[in-house]
């Protein structure tokens, strides 16, 4: 029973934003699920297919904001077939339909088409937001009719798409009357852009906090349009060509003086070096920085203007600052929060002494008290820098290391990495997030599998030694949302070990392991709550047929997640679902 | 195996994609299929069909196919006193020297022609873009650096021995390289001229030379 009218209980409820709270408070009476279903604004969804857009009108008729993700993590990197799914237009089609209000769309690794954007533009009159991640299957077209139609648009980030740009004049797009623009990212277009039109646009926008353009933004454009917005507070630079003049540089200079509100820095693709130290004069206010793809500047430019950077959050850099530059930020950026180190050099030939190795580890996890994430591409790692590392850093809710090679043991001891990992898992005891790497046994899983307690997200890949290691997982990390595999040897004893494990878990991938056609197949019988996909090789069509006789046959790439809507109808021919 | 053809004219231009151990380059496709330009349907498996151009398993080291090319296009951009180089720590003064460079080999782009490939006694089979190697040196240099120069768990302990596949190519070699072609046959791989050989490729293995009976798998 409710001491209080609904009104008062809904007002008591917008002050709970977390999905997960927001959850939990629908399941506590009949009559707070109701309240809250009606008055929830904000939806997040995992995974697109675990639920299909009608029964979330039917649940969320007040809906305004909505998250979506598509396809699986792996599918950065190239592991799922391009038209495996993951289409947003059926949920634009519906909530357009049922009229909701919708302001607010949020997209990741979904499938989008200039046919969606259009409908999208005209559906939602008070649509505000628009913001996708590698996302694909659009053009600069799509992206014209939202900036037409919108009228109310104040963010569209475009992050890591891949937009067929057609090089047309999208951003004149925006009605003269627009400017309400606080966020427009457009880093990820790889065509011309209409320097004037952005020009104009960024000048009658006073509300814009965030711009990051692309590579065909020269230098002296983005003075002008530093001139016109001093008060952006996240920045994305394009390119340069060439080392600007003396003049240029000065008036860029000047122009980035006056950003005060400046805090983050991005982009810096094909940048002369010179072209950061405009920067100085700003660079101790910034507390994000992301110079993960400026490959053109020096470790040692890259040193010198870190140096300056003390009050840094988060710092996205490439190996080339090697171990060097990475304790100049040790012992600069005390807030550092979060860090990724990305490779520079992909071609394994030279012996470089500047990337990064074990020793700039630990060095940051020394220096930097306050580091809960990190990403770190290397090329040799020790057992005795993770243990040290975990002493350190006991606060890490994100770790994820990637030795370069697969199965590397560690250098000094030529061991595998099991009692590294399992350092960390036992000391970070609010570890959300594991990516593990190197040459590891069963024994690492044991030890996640014991200490992880609030493991969320796991990525394995060329790691372990029998079922046993996937069991340990299983069994033991009682939070596991994400389980993502490949290259390792586990197989249907522990794919269909427990069942009902897989309830809770939002989903599992497993590619080129061991498990079978036939273990996938009994698995889909055991659990018909569960989407079980085999995703084919398709190049060899004689390959496919065998695999759909041959219960022996082994699953090239199995993924398996939870649903409330069956089976769906839109997979393409190379995906089986059992 | 003893007459190996080595086609001479053809020229493989894209520039560190003869070393197979490259790390990955989401768009270091870029570099076999020149997606400077705005993607096409076809650019959008680029990822893919870099890393097997490089003959690495795919997704490996795991980096978004954006960033990849990212690097790459840079590491093109980016000359030394030799001409194109693969380092990109490197000062852009002479950068405008390279811009005709990067367009003659923007020229030279082949599609990838991927074939899949199998070794006896190894778990995980690998994919390979035929069209990255112009002779069958070439091809099985870079074989030999995938399969023998492999840590062990991804191959079985016998592989550890490495001394009689040094040369996938010599007659001593304890291994041989075959391939099957358009008609399903199993063939020895460098009985017909390179070119030709590409032309009826389906798919290749690697096999104990003791177990070479002539017939198929």
């Amino acid at each position: 029973m409710n001491y209080f009218p609904d009104e008062v209980i809904e007002h008591i409820f917008d002050f709970i934003a977390s999905h997960k709270d927001r959850n939990s408070i629908s399941l506590v009476s009949k009559s707070w699920h109701k309240i809250e279903r009606c008055s929830r604004k904000r939806v997040f969804i995992g995974n697109c297919y675990a639920i299909n857009p009608e029964r979330l009108i039917e649940r969320f008729p007040s809906l305004r904001s909505l998250t979506l993700k598509g396809k699986p993590h792996f599918a950065d990197f190239n592991l799922v077939p391009h038209e495996w799914g993951g289409f947003v237009h059926p949920w634009i089609v519906a909530l357009a339909k049922a009229r909701v209000g919708l302001e607010e769309l949020r997209l990741k690794r979904m499938v989008v088409s200039d046919e969606s954007l259009e409908l999208l533009s005209r559906s939602f009159s008070s649509f505000k937001s628009l913001v996708l991640v590698s996302c694909e299957g659009f053009t600069t077209d799509g992206l014209a009719s939202v900036a037409a139609n919108c009228r109310h648009l104040r963010e569209l980030d475009l992050q890591e798409n891949e937009i067929d740009d057609h090089r047309g004049q999208w951003l004149n797009c925006f009605p003269e009357s627009s400017t309400a623009l606080t966020s427009l990212n457009f880093s990820c277009l790889k065509g011309e852009t209409n320097l004037a039109a952005l020009e104009r646009l960024v000048a009658r926008s006073p509300n814009l906090e965030s711009l990051k353009v692309n590579r065909a933004v020269p230098l002296d454009a983005l003075t002008r349009l530093m001139s016109c917005a001093p008060q952006l507070v996240d920045l994305g630079v394009g390119s340069y060509e060439n080392e600007p003049d003396q003049e240029s540089f000065m008036k860029l200079m000047a122009a980035i003086k006056k950003c005060t509100e400046l805090r983050s820095l991005s982009g810096f693709s094909e940048v002369a070096p010179l072209c950061l130290t405009a920067f100085y004069p700003i660079c101790q206010n910034l507390t994000s920085l992301n110079l993960s793809y400026a490959a053109e500047i020096q470790g040692n430019h890259l040193i010198r203007f870190i140096q300056f950077c003390k009050r840094l959050q988060r710092l996205w850099i490439l190996d080339s600052i090697g171990d060097k530059g990475l304790e100049v930020v040790a012992s600069t950026c005390k807030e550092l929060q979060e860090l990724r180190v990305f490779p520079s050099d992909l071609h394994d030939e030279e012996d470089n002494d500047t990337a990064v190795t074990e020793i700039g580890l630990v060095a940051i996890s020394a220096g930097c008290p306050k580091l809960h994430s990190i990403l770190y591409f290397c090329k040799q790692m020790t057992n005795a820098a993770l243990i040290t590392v975990a002493k350190n850093c006991p606060n890490f809710i994100r770790f994820r290391l990637c030795i370069l090679e697969p199965n590397k043991p560690d250098h000094t001891t030529s061991q595998s990495l099991d009692e590294g990992f399992g350092a960390i898992v036992q000391a970070c005891k609010g570890l959300r997030r594991l990516s593990v790497s190197g040459l590891l046994t069963d024994k690492v899983f044991l030890y996640i599998g014991m200490y992880a307690e609030q493991l969320e997200m796991l990525s394995i890949a060329f790691a372990g030694d029998t079922d046993k290691g996937m069991l340990y997982v299983l069994n033991g990390c009682k939070k596991m949302r994400k389980l993502e595999i490949r290259d390792s040897p586990f197989g249907n004893a522990a794919l269909l070990a427990d069942v009902d494990k897989y309830r809770t878990m939002r989903s599992l991938w497993m590619s080129s392991c061991e498990v079978t056609l036939g273990g996938c197949k009994r698995l889909a019988r055991n659990a018909p709550w569960l989407n079980v996909e085999i995703i084919n090789e398709n190049e060899n069509n004689d390959v496919m047929e065998r695999n759909e006789e041959d219960e022996r046959e082994k699953v090239d790439r199995l993924y398996l997640y939870r649903t409330v809507v069956g089976a769906r109808k839109d997979a393409p021919p190379c995906v089986t679902i059992l | 195996m003893s007459d190996v053809c080595s086609s001479s004219g053809s020229v493989n231009v894209m520039i560190g994609v003869s070393s197979p151990a490259e790390g990955e380059d989401d768009n270091a496709a870029a570099a076999a299929l020149s997606s400077e330009d705005s993607s096409s349907p076809d650019e959008t498996v680029a990822g893919t069909e870099l890393d097997l151009a490089l003959g690495l398993s795919i997704g490996w080291p795991p980096l978004r196919t954006y960033r990849i090319n990212s690097l790459v296009n840079q590491a093109k951009s980016l000359p030394t006193e030799d001409g194109l180089s693969s380092n990109i720590q490197k000062d852009t003064a002479t950068k405008n020297g390279v811009v005709a460079a990067k367009n003659d080999e923007v020229g030279f782009i082949k599609s990838p022609m991927l074939v899949k490939v199998t070794m006896d006694g190894v778990i995980i089979g690998r994919k390979i873009d035929l069209n990255a190697f112009d002779s069958y040196e070439a091809l099985a240099k870079t074989l030999e650096q995938m399969f023998f120069h492999t840590p062990s768990s991804l191959t079985t302990t016998r592989c550890k021995e490495t001394r009689g596949a040094s040369e996938l190519l010599d007659v001593s070699s304890e291994y041989i390289i075959t391939y099957q072609d358009k008609d399903g046959d199993w063939m020895l791989v460098g009985d017909v001229p390179w070119l030709m050989f590409l032309g009826c490729v389906k798919r290749l293995r690697i096999m104990r030379r003791s177990g070479e009976t002539g017939g198929g798998k």
